[in-house]
């Protein structure tokens, strides 16, 4: 039967204060699928950096990979037996050639001091056909999109003699297309003998993917299971340690139209839009990533003006020509990069809560008003439950969910009474999630109209009363969350790409 | 689409096309083989320290010293050469050293303090120019020896107008030319000028790949260095006096000329073609506005506005590129 590539038994690792990881015990076969999950601050990085060779372990570990035992398991040790890591951020370099970043690794791993522009061709060229990829090998990696990114990091890792790739969060920012190619791509060289390690947030993927599935909690390894013993409830179940149950969420009626929209159009963006939002509902837009949806968000926000139709907002025709005006009207928006587009990352979690709302507290000498400021930022950090060490901590030091409920916090700041969000739970773990879609719900009940854009089905179908589909720039379907089901939609989006 | 279509410096060379026209209409005697080898000649020096200039920018810093390490290695490479005697090739090889030895300075401090490239070699300018000024008390010296003088009007072969004057192409444009030859080499052909591109575009994914960053860190300032020390040779060499004052102050101009070649001041992208039209295009502006009888004063605003309307054009051909990319096909 299978072969086990890689063994590590008794792997802890202390770091001050913190026992990241526990006697963990770790095995992948030759040619495996695994799948890594846990919550943030599980230990999954730890371990993950560990057997990269990037972190060492604690005395008593015993590692053995390829049949042979290491004492002292370096970053190289791990290079030589094969482990690539492709991190998140897949460590490309925008300003170069596909074709150079591919080969790049493998020409300082021979020690070539010159540059053959025709081996860098031919190795590009020869990783790409052994998965059967095809990308434009002139291209600066910068202008290429985020899932052919995620291509060339793959080939870059396959130029040399791998037997283990390592995936950190692979899926994060690809549509569900791209996902199913990355799936392909990962099938194939299990054909070829190439272990994979996943590691990700979207259970729905991990079960989909993986043949066995490790869950760490708290540092330690609850266990690994096949893939097929498991369903998304008990996944979370045993990541967790409580079970977080689906409710659909039923707004109450209302005749009131807060926002209505009508045959907004913008060229190149999306035709023909429209939609009315009632107090206290949340409205769910899906589609693939380039349906238009954002670009739509954008309108609505001002950020990316409209070029023909209406905009009404309780009742009275609006133009929304700018950020300031969508502010003054009350439009709040959370993007879907919460780290590009919403935070300061260096600036402390007070000052990132008070930037949206920091005209409304000046003293007559237009002065910032300092005992206004603390009232104001005390309110939010308990009203969102965000767990900070204190409100001069920079934003960069929270955690991805902390982060979220900031940029949450920082628009209702602003008493919004419509509310947009741009992919609201997108790379953080499923308590915080769920933690994220209680606010939600709870500020939809408050009157606030809600709008959630998002590709995770599951999350609009859950959180939303009414979902619309976009494609193209089009709305394509409308669906009643309370009736519809999840195959449903799936098949209406699969359907119309 | 045609790649050269995309290119910056296709733009660049077709601005330098416009205005060479319209001051050979104003003044003839400005399109004129003559003409172009003064301009070869005497930008030589601006287009040496452009090539430093370059490296610094594609690798993610900056450097602003460079005209004080030009001075202090020309002032030092004049003393000794007057002093102690000497020929051209100790003229280069002190100058080199000196210029070497200080942009190594930056590097360390850049790298092991980890300041920012902009503030290090502010700072450097001016300790390396205060020292100079305090050791030499400003003084300029017009008494260079006679080999050095004799070099600089060396020419690979000459020619004749029609008042019977000789002119020629310079053996200093040579060297000018050399040194872009090889920098186009290294940033090419070797895994040494790739390492300064992957710095400058990802500096965290370059270190994971396993480039050594402080050796490329040390050569892309020293290199700068190296450059300094020469450009500053030929500078004397051009004006004929060593004049503490004369380099220190034009640092700008030449960071200009290569941020309108197309280097980005984030890092990670420039050329070497890029750069030499950026020379040219400032050295054809400054020499066809005399031509054209416009007072100089009116050089610095036009610099100015050129710089503006430079960056300003490749941002907006940058964003359209981007709004291309995730436009949505609307059916």
């Amino acid at each position: 039967m299978a072969e086990t590539f890689l063994s590590m038994r008794n792997i802890s690792k202390r770091y001050v204060g913190v026992q990241a990881l526990n006697a963990v015990d770790f095995e992948i076969q030759k040619g495996e699928i695994h799948c890594l999950v846990g919550e943030n601050g599980s230990g999954k990085s730890t371990l993950i950096k560990i057997i990269s060779g990037a972190v060492q372990p604690d005395d008593g570990a015993h590692i053995e990979i390829g049949g042979e035992r290491f004492r002292d398991y370096q970053a190289i040790d791990s290079i030589r037996k094969g482990i690539e890591v492709i991190y998140q951020d897949l460590s490309l370099f925008p300003n170069l050639t596909v074709a150079e970043n591919i080969a790049l690794s493998r020409i300082i791993a021979e020690g070539n001091r010159f540059i053959d522009w025709k081996n860098v061709q031919s190795i590009a060229e020869s990783t790409m056909g052994r998965i059967g990829v095809k990308i434009p090998l002139d291209e600066p990696v910068g202008d290429i999109s985020i899932a052919d990114q995620q291509l060339v990091a793959i080939c870059r890792a396959l130029t040399r003699d791998v037997k283990l790739v390592i995936m950190d969060e692979p899926t994060a920012s690809l549509a569900r297309k791209e996902v199913e190619a990355l799936f392909a791509v990962v099938k194939d060289l299990q054909a070829k003998g190439i272990a994979t390690l996943f590691v990700s947030h979207k259970l729905d993927e991990v079960l989909q993917i993986a043949e066995r599935v490790s869950i760490l909690r708290d540092g330690r390894k609850l266990g690994t299971f096949p893939s097929r013993e498991l369903d998304d409830e008990k996944l979370t179940l045993l990541m967790t340690g409580k079970r977080v149950e689906h409710t659909k969420y039923v707004a109450e009626e209302q005749k009131d139209v807060l926002l209505a929209v009508k045959v907004l159009s913008k060229r190149g963006n999306f035709k023909d839009i429209s939609f009315e939002l009632h107090p206290g509902e949340i409205l769910g837009i899906t589609g693939l990533l380039g349906s238009g949806r954002t670009e739509l968000a954008l309108s609505l926000f001002g950020a990316n003006p409209a070029d023909s139709g209406e905009i009404l907002i309780e009742g009275r025709r609006v133009g929304i020509g700018s950020v300031q005006d969508a502010i003054r009207l009350g439009i709040g928006y959370v993007p879907e990069d919460r780290l590009l587009q919403g935070l300061i990352m260096e600036q402390s979690v007070g000052k990132n809560l008070i930037i949206t709302i920091v005209r409304k507290l000046l003293t007559k000498l237009r002065l910032i008003d300092q005992d206004k400021t603390q009232d104001a930022i005390s309110k939010w950090v308990k009203d969102l439950s965000i767990q900070i060490p204190s409100v001069d901590s920079p934003v960069q030091t929270l955690s991805g969910g902390n982060q979220q409920r900031l940029v949450l916090a920082k628009w209702m700041a602003t008493k919004p009474s419509i509310l947009i969000l741009d992919g609201p739970t997108v790379g953080i773990d499923v308590a915080a999630k769920s933690a994220i879609h209680d606010i939600i719900r709870d500020l939809a009940k408050q009157g606030i109209g809600i709008i959630i854009i998002s590709d995770e089905v599951p999350e609009v179908l859950h959180n939303c009363n009414r979902i619309i589909v976009m494609h193209k720039g089009r709305f394509i379907a409308e669906f009643d969350a309370a009736q519809a089901t999840e195959d449903e939609i799936q098949h209406c989006i699969s359907m119309a790409g | 689409m045609k790649r050269w279509l995309t290119r910056h410096e296709t733009y660049v060379a077709l601005v330098i096309i416009v205005f060479s026209a319209i001051i050979t209409f104003i003044n003839p005697g400005f399109f004129t083989l003559e003409n172009l080898f003064d301009l070869l000649r005497s930008y030589s020096f601006m287009g040496i320290f452009a090539v430093g200039v370059l490296l610094v920018l594609i690798s993610g810093g900056i450097d602003i010293s460079f005209t004080a390490i030009a001075t202090v290695a020309a002032y030092a490479m004049t003393v000794v050469s007057i002093r102690y005697g000497g020929n051209i090739f100790t003229a280069f090889l002190i100058a080199s050293v000196i210029g070497i030895f200080l942009g190594m300075i930056n590097a360390v401090v850049i790298y092991f303090f980890n300041i920012p490239s902009i503030i290090t070699t502010i700072a450097t300018l001016n300790i390396y120019y205060g020292i100079l000024t305090v050791l030499s008390g400003g003084k300029w010296i017009y008494a260079l020896p006679t080999w050095f003088r004799e070099f600089s009007d060396i020419k690979v072969f000459t020619l004749t107008n029609a008042e019977g004057i000789e002119y020629g192409l310079s053996l200093v444009t040579v060297i000018w030319f050399v040194i872009v030859a090889i920098a186009w080499v290294i940033l090419r052909y070797t895994l040494l000028g790739r390492g300064i591109y992957a710095m400058g575009g990802n500096l965290a994914s370059a270190r994971r790949t396993g480039f050594n960053i402080v050796l490329l860190q040390m050569f892309v300032y020293s290199f700068m260095g190296l450059m300094a020390g020469i450009g500053g040779v030929i500078q004397v060499l051009l004006v004929q006096t060593m004049a503490p004052n004369s380099m220190v102050g034009k640092e700008l101009d030449v960071i200009a000329a290569v941020v309108l070649g197309g280097a980005s001041l984030a890092g990670g992208a420039g050329t070497l073609l890029g750069t030499l039209l950026g020379v040219a295009l400032i050295a054809i502006m400054n020499n066809g506005m005399t031509m054209m009888r416009i007072p100089s004063f009116w050089y610095n605003v036009v610099i100015g506005l050129t710089i503006i309307l430079s960056v300003s054009f490749s941002a907006y051909r940058r964003r359209r590129r981007e709004r291309r990319a995730i436009a949505v096909e609307v059916e």
